[in-house]
């Protein structure tokens, strides 16, 4: 459905994007990962005709953006970082102007708002100014507007960003909700998003595509050994990291800070052992007779991928811009 | 032409929705109606005394009163203009949702005819003040129907042509009060271009007050159309929207 070929942005001063290439199958939900300024909001915006590449090729259901713009823009749904609604206008007048605008026939337009009103659960608020909304509500209404016409390819330039987790989860199910039905590119810098929503990923690094694959295969590129936290309470910690050690596939155990009454380690397991070894571990703590209060692998091994991959990339530049999806 | 009527009925919703239409109409109305009255007042007076020095009197309405107001209403309308055209593109360029139409299967000549449809149409209403006002000497009177006419034609036209410039100048910025402020002194200077001519008679003086958007609209006022002034507002009216689809455009390529 979607088809880039060597495409290279170049704004006045700086490149944005440069000579990526990747395909997108129809019906595959494909996740744009990347930092801020990656190039991710640029890609999607030469896809919907908003910018015209400086270079190279891109075509979305057989139409070329630069050829075909309007039939381009006939097959597409956007949604982009900030939903563009007007303040002033009611979510249904506002579903029925951009209705309007996408050419659909008139008189099917009443039927799809409530349609896509329901869908985006939206319901509640179909006849409430849009500037009174919650940020979660606006969100949810640029999403409305994006798949009203029922386009066959849907562009989500970070669907969830500034969402509380509920809401976050809210549009996760939507987005699902769609797939099947839709080709879906979005963007985000959350991983979770990615594991959760997508089937293919493209991880994107300063203008250029650093990964793109399957989420499954993705994992299995990761490292093959895994770190796991370990909490225990009511234990003296020398006997416990003693034990731990005795533990068949760890590799090193490391003293952490803990609360009072509790000891705390991080066991790195053996190359190989990745998953064998949380539950040799709970058995081992708990036949001792201690009581085991937290056991979890730490860093999710999508997140490490993609900070090895970034860093290998950017090199020495910092990767400070990842704390916040290391929370998520 | 669907498309078009889609953004124009949007644009003339989002100038109702909002205090601006009210305010516009509003302040239109008191101006005009202080001028509507002090001319009535005027004319009412000099009638009263020609009558009393006993002469025979022949007084046009139309030419002691209409014509006076209707350039009075083109002056006003030069300063609320600007008022009408400001949001235009500004507002959609802060606010994103420029990307929305830039991203919808329609063409930057829509966008431009819808948004500059939809002014022109805020105008007409605000002229309709004027109109409500002119609309009483036919009640009182038997003023001529045609100059009349002709003179709300030019008002139209001349706002027109400062509309498709206004809305040329919210194009190039987010800015509302940017766009207003230069399209108000652009309005501003078109008028007194004409002043050139009054104390230079060179070519070059000549071709500048040509220029000057209200020496087009005074012949209609006085209820001639002439086809140069129909020419030249068209012309302009043209180059405005042209401009501003050129702009759009080139936000494209600038970005």
């Amino acid at each position: 459905m979607i088809k880039v070929e060597g495409l290279t942005k170049r704004y006045a001063r700086n490149v944005a994007v440069k000579n990526i290439s990747f395909e997108v199958g129809k019906g595959e939900i494909v996740g744009f990962l990347g930092k801020n300024g990656a190039g991710k909001t640029t890609t999607m915006r030469v896809l919907t005709c908003f910018l015209p590449p400086t270079a190279g090729k891109a075509s979305v259901a057989g139409f070329d953006v630069l050829e075909q713009p309007l039939d381009v823009k006939r097959n597409i749904g956007y949604l982009p970082e900030t939903p563009p609604v007007y303040p002033e206008m009611e979510v249904a007048e506002y579903l029925e102007f951009v209705a309007k605008l996408k050419n659909m026939p008139r008189a099917d337009i009443g039927k799809r708002i409530d349609e896509v009103c329901e869908r985006a659960a939206l319901g509640d608020v179909k006849h409430k100014i849009i500037g009174k909304l919650s940020k979660g509500y606006r969100q949810r209404v640029g999403i409305a507007q994006a798949i009203i016409h029922n386009p066959p390819v849907l562009i989500l330039d970070e669907p969830t960003s500034g969402l509380d987790p509920e809401q976050q989860l809210h549009v996760r199910e939507l987005i699902a909700s769609l797939s099947g039905d839709h080709t879906i590119i979005l963007s985000t810098h959350i991983l979770s998003e990615v594991e959760q929503s997508c089937s293919n990923v493209i991880i994107i690094n300063n203008g250029e595509i650093i990964a793109s694959d399957s989420v499954a295969n993705l994992h299995k590129r990761g490292k093959a050994s895994e770190t796991v936290a370990v909490e225990v309470a009511g234990a003296d910690a020398v006997a416990v990291r003693q034990r731990l050690e005795e533990v068949r596939g760890v590799a090193r155990v490391i003293s952490k800070d803990a609360r009072e009454g509790l000891v705390a380690f991080e066991v790195e397991s053996l190359e190989g052992e990745k998953d064998l070894l949380r539950p040799v571990l709970a058995r081992a703590i708990v036949q001792s007779g201690w009581n085991l209060t937290q056991l979890k692998t730490v860093g999710d091994s999508l997140e490490e991928i993609f900070l090895d991959l970034t860093r290998a990339e950017s090199g020495s530049k910092s990767a400070g811009t990842e704390g916040e999806s290391a929370t998520q | 032409m669907r498309n078009i009527l889609t953004i124009c009925s949007k644009e003339i919703k989002s100038y109702f929705v909002s205090p601006i239409a009210y305010l516009l109409m509003g302040l239109f109305g008191l101006i005009f109606g202080y001028f509507f009255y002090s001319a009535t007042a005027y004319f009412v007076m000099a009638g009263m005394r020609a009558q009393m020095q006993g002469g025979p009197v022949t007084m046009s309405v139309n030419e002691y009163v209409i014509a006076p107001l209707f350039g009075n209403a083109s002056v006003v309308g030069l300063f609320l203009i600007p008022l009408i055209s400001m949001r235009l593109f500004a507002e959609e360029k802060r606010s994103g949702t420029i990307e929305l139409l830039m991203t919808s299967p329609v063409t930057d000549w829509e966008i431009v005819l819808g948004k500059w449809m939809g002014a022109v149409f805020m105008y007409t209403c605000v002229l309709a003040m004027a109109g409500a006002n002119v609309a009483l000497l036919f009640f009182f009177g038997t003023p001529d129907w045609r100059p009349v006419l002709t003179g709300f034609l030019g008002l139209l036209l001349q706002g027109a042509t400062v509309l498709s410039i206004g809305s040329f100048i919210s194009t190039t910025t987010k800015n509302q009060i940017i766009a207003g402020a230069a399209t108000f002194s652009i309005c501003l200077l078109l008028w007194v271009l004409s002043w050139v001519s009054s104390y230079n008679e060179a070519g070059w003086a000549q071709v500048i007050a040509y220029c000057s958007i209200l020496t087009h609209f005074e012949p209609f006022s006085k209820g001639i159309i002439d086809t140069k002034d129909v020419v030249f507002y068209l012309s302009a009216i043209f180059l405005g929207l042209f401009l501003s689809t050129r702009s759009i455009e080139s936000m494209r390529w600038r970005a």
